[in-house]
């Protein structure tokens, strides 16, 4: 290979990087790598070696799939928080999928009013099981109405049942939108600075300061939304300032590390940077975030219901807190179930996301996950060192 | 200089929050789709009160003149805003500042005893929690914290209301003092407002919850220093290491929380003041809401967050005193 040839590659654009590696690959072979350079070395550098394989669709998956899905799971899986949220999170999936299948919509005179939650002289035997006997215990059938009934008679078991699946698309799109809009809108603010950093970190900073909540009711009474999608992403509509914000201060550091300043001497197209090489190291963060949103998504979405300021068409468990309040569960012990089935469900889902969210943070954050290490591990042995300083820290 | 900047562009973008949920309000009540000001005005026609005298009465209660063009009007509105004319509150028979001035007082007082309460809770727990991090102690607070964190602070107000309050009798089931007690600097006044103000106080403390993680996590991060071991070598108590060494760091990050939970928390009252009852600006927001009485739900919301961004102002600006290491300079542009 020549030096000319040489100066050529450096020239290319990086778009052509490819074509470009494999005309030295050519290169190489065809003129052999005994040719003196100028400087009187030769061109065997290693620089200039290509991989003899080449990485195939599927090594690059696995190598993804490895990477981003089964060590952090690994590590997860580790930690109880993470066991317990993550069965308790699959739960509530289940619950809006498969359970809504199950279990029919509440219909007013399903049963009496006001059984009491685990009532026994209620039963069924599903699939015809009769009674059986074993030892001591004595199959009836399984509860009729394990959470009972409200004032008109509902099921109030399959009101949440079936105001799981609405919950989750609120969750859903509310913690996509804010945390999507978040990052971008930080990404690119942190990474390019200057004026669109003023102007995306000011509108960002106005949202930062509205006060979310309200500004979420006095919308949803204008908006009169129904549809589960548009109120995830109202009530997100104020949450996103903050992760942009961190995200910003995150890239800011992020943009001064030598990988990016690489890609950027090569000439990579900003988006391609902000978005292949930043991006990915502020995943854990991202996540962390998303369940954040999804727990403040369901607070609030619960509390407009209970309020009456969102219209509904379908019972949820804020809407079954407005009615059991407006009966006056308060006061009337008959009626306290009616109360605490959909704080059940409100809190289930909620301690479910923090342990997620918890547990995620240990995975994501190396100061935590060394002390923690240090107890249940042996194969990360490059963080010993960390361990060191355990000494001190009243352990 | 470069600090100077800094800080005139932090008050302009508070002041230009204020200015954006101001223009929000006056383009929501003129020119939404089905806008108050209109339905008021026909609603005014059909009751045959002359124009004259039904554009007077728009004019009064909603701070906007109806026959001004748009742009007039908004400059108007602003400028009457800013002199303490938000209108008049079709619910409560009354202008609205006036109807603010009267309950913003209690909430403050809930709200700022909440926040400080929950605060100092949580940051001693965190502290105590990340200093003995995995023995019992930690184990048990964080599954409390946890579980403080899970529970929606209005879900845990009605716990406490439906238990402490209707079946134990310990605390006033609502309002925000006895009936009959006159009002002033006597005891059973004082008394009284103490113990109504209680139940939506303590609400408040699944905040101390969080705040004792992040006080948590900040110390074990703090823990990890290397003057916390020559501090343990020079052997200094356990009291002094903690208080000294670990908390004064650990807060440092907590201090914008704090701050910037006053705005939710105010967010928050909304559904607190309802559930209890409790007459402040939550609750006036709410009535508003729910009677679709606009002038006084935009200045409530105007009022609610002149008060976040006060509080997120103070944040920023104070936190480089506080923290030094945050005077950060400017990063160049690429």
């Amino acid at each position: 290979m020549k030096p000319t040839d040489d100066s050529a590659d450096a020239d290319a654009t990086p778009t052509d990087q490819e074509t470009a590696m494999t005309d030295t690959e050519t290169a190489m072979t065809d003129g052999g790598t005994d040719d003196p350079m100028t400087d009187g070395g030769t061109v065997d550098s290693p620089f200039e070696v290509v991989s003899e394989y080449e990485e195939t669709r599927m090594d690059r998956y696995s190598k993804y799939y490895d990477a981003y899905v089964r060590a952090p799971f690994a590590i997860i899986w580790r930690d109880w928080r993470a066991r317990i949220g993550f069965t308790i999170v699959l739960f509530y999936l289940l619950m809006g999928t498969v359970g809504v299948a199950i279990v029919d919509p509440a219909q007013a005179l399903d049963g009496d009013s006001f059984i009491q939650p685990f009532n026994a002289n209620y039963t069924i035997q599903p699939w015809g099981i009769p009674e059986f006997s074993l030892g001591f215990w004595t199959y009836t059938g399984i509860w009729e109405f394990p959470f009972g009934t409200d004032r008109m008679g509902r099921d109030l078991f399959a009101q949440i049942v079936n105001s799981t699946q609405s919950i989750l698309k609120m969750i859903t799109a509310g913690a996509l939108f804010a945390v999507g809009t978040g990052t971008i809108i930080g990404a690119v603010a942190g990474y390019r600075g200057g004026w669109t950093d003023t102007v995306l970190s000011s509108i960002t900073d106005v949202f930062i300061n509205l006060p979310g909540f309200p500004l979420v009711m006095v919308l949803a009474l204008l908006l009169d939304v129904t549809n589960p999608y548009l109120i995830g992403i109202l009530l997100s509509v104020a949450a996103w300032g903050g992760i942009a914000r961190a995200i910003r201060s995150q890239v800011l550091t992020l943009r001064q590390e030598n990988f990016v300043e690489s890609a950027r001497a090569m000439g990579v197209p900003r988006r391609r940077i902000v978005f292949k090489d930043i991006v990915p190291h502020l995943m854990p963060y991202v996540v962390i975030n998303m369940t954040n949103t999804a727990r403040r998504v369901i607070f609030e979405a619960a509390a407009l219901y209970y309020l009456g300021i969102l219209p509904y068409e379908d019972l949820n468990w804020g809407v079954t807190l407005n009615n059991a309040q407006s009966y006056g569960a308060y006061y009337r012990n008959e009626a306290l179930h009616w109360f605490l089935a959909p704080m059940f469900a409100i809190i289930g889902i909620s301690i479910g996301l923090i342990l997620l969210g918890q547990s995620l943070d240990r995975v994501f954050n190396p100061r935590v996950r060394a002390r923690h290490e240090k107890t249940t591990v042996d194969e990360e042995g490059d963080l010993g060192g960390e361990s060191d300083s355990g000494g001190i820290m009243g352990d | 200089m470069a600090q100077i900047d800094w800080r005139i562009r932090r008050l302009g973008q508070g002041v230009f929050t204020i200015l954006a949920v101001l223009t929000l309000s006056f383009v929501m009540i003129r020119m939404m789709p089905g806008n108050p000001m209109g339905a008021m005005v026909e609603n005014l026609r059909a009751q045959g009160i002359n124009p004259v005298r039904a554009r007077e009465l728009v004019r009064i209660r909603l701070a906007t003149d109806p026959t001004k063009p748009i742009v007039p009007a908004y400059f108007e509105y602003m400028v009457n805003f800013f002199q303490g004319e938000l209108g008049y509150s079709t619910f409560y028979q009354m202008p609205v500042s006036q109807k603010l001035a009267e309950v913003m007082p209690w909430t403050l007082f809930v709200l700022s005893w909440g926040v400080f309460i929950s605060f100092f809770t949580g940051m001693a727990v965190g502290a105590l929690m990340a200093y003995w991090e995995g023995s019992k102690l930690d184990v048990g607070f964080t599954t409390f914290a946890i579980l403080m964190g899970s529970i929606p602070f209005y879900v845990l107000a009605i716990l406490m209301l439906i238990f402490t309050s209707y079946r134990w009798g310990w605390f006033p089931t609502g309002g925000k003092v006895r009936a009959g007690v006159d009002p002033g600097m006597n005891w059973p006044f004082i008394a009284s407002m103490v113990r109504h103000a209680t139940l939506p106080i303590m609400s408040y403390l699944v905040a101390s919850g969080i705040a004792s993680l992040g006080m948590r996590g900040n110390s074990i991060r703090v823990l990890g220093e290397d003057y916390l071991r020559v501090a343990r070598l020079r052997g200094l108590s356990d009291v002094t290491i903690s208080s000294q060494y670990v908390a004064r760091n650990a807060v440092l990050p907590l201090y914008t929380t704090l701050l910037i939970s006053i705005g939710e928390m105010f967010g928050g009252s909304v559904v607190l003041e309802q559930v209890f009852q409790y007459r402040g600006l939550g609750f006036t927001f709410y009535q508003a809401l729910n009677q679709r009485d606009y002038a006084l739900m935009m200045g409530g919301f105007a009022l609610i967050t002149i008060v976040t961004v006060f509080a997120l102002l103070l944040a920023d600006l104070t936190y480089g005193y506080i923290d030094p290491r945050a005077r950060g300079g400017k990063d160049e542009a690429y």
